[in-house]
């Protein structure tokens, strides 16, 4: 069964295209990734899915309701926790979450359950304003008050940025037990290398989905043989590997340069003697399997 | 009945932060009783003390009767006593005279033979208040001399003798005192209510907010309650202000008052909300109301009369909620005005709640929810 459906959505502010044409469909229990870069139009698509926003074309339904019509009760079964964060400052963190538990017309206690593994964190600080919170705890707290309700789906608009890794990394655990609690989860983020903790993703770019399928799915379905290259000048190599002949295309990816050659076929051995011609020392290219990143900008470069 | 409790959840969440904030408290405090105090001193049109340069060409009894009589009213000063027009204008130029006050040459004479002369009122118009308050009080010393020379010559003398009713000595305080409350009553009802929401939309709480079952309705409506509460309460700290400080207590019922404010408070929230509906930032709401509220306060007849203004403006006047309001007070204040005296008002400023208030919905059912 589909949790979310959406089909052929768009909407635009003005002259601005956000979503230009989009077409999810998100199984129940499935920790869905919306990965893309800032502008993509993910948290349109978001303001849609919770009814903040209406799209101009199109159909949404959450849970088999529609977004159009059912938005009352929509509200009342999906948890958003925005891009920004959007509790009350001046409240304690306490008041916080007895607060949307209320809204809900629920209590804490009923589904405490839920949110222990990470309200026990924040438990410390309990009589403490929100606004006084570091970052990754405002997250938290955030996450609790989507969940004190114990929604059928989550919706998370970019829930880890400007997060530190370690945090990062402990909030996905933390939606991997949420997960397991039978919750749909909806999840955006610019951070490609999270995409492979989703069950699937979708790459999105200028309002439209480019594609949709799980992460390993979508790393195999890389047309590419895939080379990794490094060198003791870094920035010197890129522009060398860039400007040999054979090269299709050539970005940095942390320590190491992913190359393409036009030639599939090509051996590494010219590109090794060239770079060597060009003076670089401890030279190391190596075969690499794709990430979802790697196939994210290979689509930029095939358009070219 | 779910609602209700929303609601309470609601007012209890907006009291919490209206207590915890910094200034709000103090604000709501000090702001009555500081305006209260200082405004009606400050805003006192009765004029002292306008400068006064007397030219004297004929140097007489009678101009000498005349200069005494002006002089001893205590409006004047006499900063001049010239012989020509010519000398005594330096004065002016120089700030040092108001008002240059002309007897003609051989006023004396002339007086005996032809009855009549013609004195000649100069005033400095830079300062209009004080050069057309400054003239008039001139003019009735005149006329109250012209009249004693008549009772003098024995015919049928006509006396003016003005009364002041419902403000017996003329005390502009007890006018300005339950005028300034109303425009306090504006303030809280229409600024802060507007700033409040919109400082939600600013946070990204109201976000938050619209993703859950809250109707959009009760979460409007527990913006404007708090408002609502601490107007009436603002008021009653207002009116004991001007107990304490100027003795003033309403000659007509207290009640009365409360509840044209209760209905004034609905209608500037409404108008508030109306405002927060259009704006995105707390500074497009502060700015907007502001505009407002400058329109509103120089129209209102809180500091000039209305009667005084042209034609056009006293139109304008009549769709100006506070102007009723400043009535009302005024009226309940000074002369003890009766529920049914107010009726009008009361109608009329019942009609601005209806119309702000659906102006605000009409804004805020456009978007989603």
């Amino acid at each position: 069964m589909n949790s979310i459906e959406v089909r052929n959505i768009a909407k635009s502010y003005g002259d601005i295209t956000a979503v230009r044409d989009v077409s999810l469909r998100i199984r129940s229990g499935e920790l869905f990734g919306l990965i893309g870069p800032d502008g993509a139009g993910k948290t349109t698509l978001f303001r849609i899915l919770t009814t903040l926003l209406l799209a101009d074309k199109g159909d949404a339904k959450v849970c088999g309701m529609d977004v159009r019509k059912d938005w009352q009760e929509i509200r009342r079964i999906s948890g958003y926790m925005p891009g920004r964060f959007s509790l009350y400052q001046d409240l304690s963190v306490e008041e916080n979450l007895q607060f949307f538990a209320t809204v809900f017309k629920t209590k804490i206690e009923d589904n405490y359950e839920l949110i222990r593994d990470i309200y026990v964190q924040l438990e410390p600080f309990a009589k403490r304003r929100a606004g006084k919170l570091s970052g990754g705890m405002k997250q938290k707290l955030a996450l609790c008050c989507a969940l004190i309700h114990r929604p059928r789906v989550l919706f998370l608009d970019e829930p880890t940025t400007g997060v530190d890794p370690v945090s990062r990394k402990e909030f996905w655990d933390i939606l991997f037990r949420i997960k397991e609690q039978g919750i749909t989860i909806l999840v955006s983020t610019p951070y490609m290398d999270e995409a492979s903790r989703c069950d699937r993703i979708a790459l999105m770019r200028d309002g439209v989905c480019l594609r949709m399928d799980t992460p390993d799915a979508i790393c195999a379905s890389f047309p590419h043989k895939l080379w990794s290259v490094c060198a003791t000048d870094m920035y010197r190599l890129l522009l060398d590997i860039r400007s040999f002949e054979g090269t299709y295309s050539c970005h940095a990816f942390g320590d190491q340069h992913h190359v393409i050659f036009k030639d599939e076929a090509q051996d590494t051995a010219m590109l090794m003697a060239y770079l060597v011609s060009k003076g670089h020392r401890e030279i190391q290219i190596k075969p690499l399997q794709p990430a979802v990143e790697d196939v994210f900008m290979n689509y930029r470069e095939d358009e070219l | 009945m779910n609602n209700i409790r929303i609601l309470r959840l609601l007012l209890e969440k907006e009291f919490k932060q209206i207590g915890r904030d910094s200034l709000m408290p103090r604000l709501i405090v000090l702001m009555p009783v500081i305006q209260l105090i200082i405004l009606p001193f400050a805003a006192n049109f009765e004029m002292k003390n306008v400068n006064l340069a007397i030219v004297d060409n004929d140097r007489s009894v009678v101009t000498a009767q005349l200069t005494d009589k002006i002089i001893s009213s205590g409006y004047f000063r006499l900063t001049a006593l010239e012989s020509s027009y010519e000398n005594a204008l330096p004065f002016m130029e120089n700030n040092n005279a108001d008002i240059i006050f002309e007897y003609p040459l051989a006023m004396e004479k002339d007086l005996g033979q032809e009855g009549s002369v013609t004195v000649s009122i100069t005033a400095n118009a830079v300062n209009g208040t004080k050069a057309g308050l400054g003239s008039s009080y001139l003019a009735s010393i005149i006329r109250q001399y012209n009249l004693e020379q008549t009772l003098s010559t024995a015919t049928a003398p006509v006396q003016i003798k003005s009364t002041h009713l419902f403000n017996h000595h003329l005390d502009y305080k007890a006018y300005m005192v339950p005028g300034i409350m109303a425009f306090l009553l504006t303030l809280i009802g229409g600024f802060l209510s507007a700033l409040n929401i919109v400082a939600e939309k600013e946070k990204g709480t109201i976000e938050q907010i619209n993703v859950t079952p809250v109707p959009k309705s009760i979460f409007l409506l527990s913006k404007l309650v708090p408002f609502w509460i601490i107007g009436l309460i603002l008021l009653a700290f207002g009116m004991l202000t001007a107990w304490v400080i100027y003795g003033f207590v309403p000659v007509g019922n207290i009640l009365t008052i409360y509840l044209f404010a209760a209905i004034y408070l609905i209608a500037l929230t409404g108008l508030g909300l109306a405002v927060s509906a259009i704006s995105t930032t707390q500074q497009q709401a502060m700015f907007t109301m502001f505009f407002c509220a400058m329109i509103f306060a120089l129209l209102s007849g809180l500091f000039t009369p209305i009667s005084s203004m042209p034609q056009w403006a006293q139109t304008i006047t009549l769709f100006n909620p506070i102007r009723y309001f400043v009535e009302v007070m005024r009226m309940i204040y000074l002369k003890g005005s009766y529920l049914t005296d107010i009726a009008d008002h009361l109608l009329i400023v019942c009609g601005f709640a209806v119309f702000f208030n659906a102006i605000a919905i009409l804004g805020y059912r456009k978007k989603r929810g």
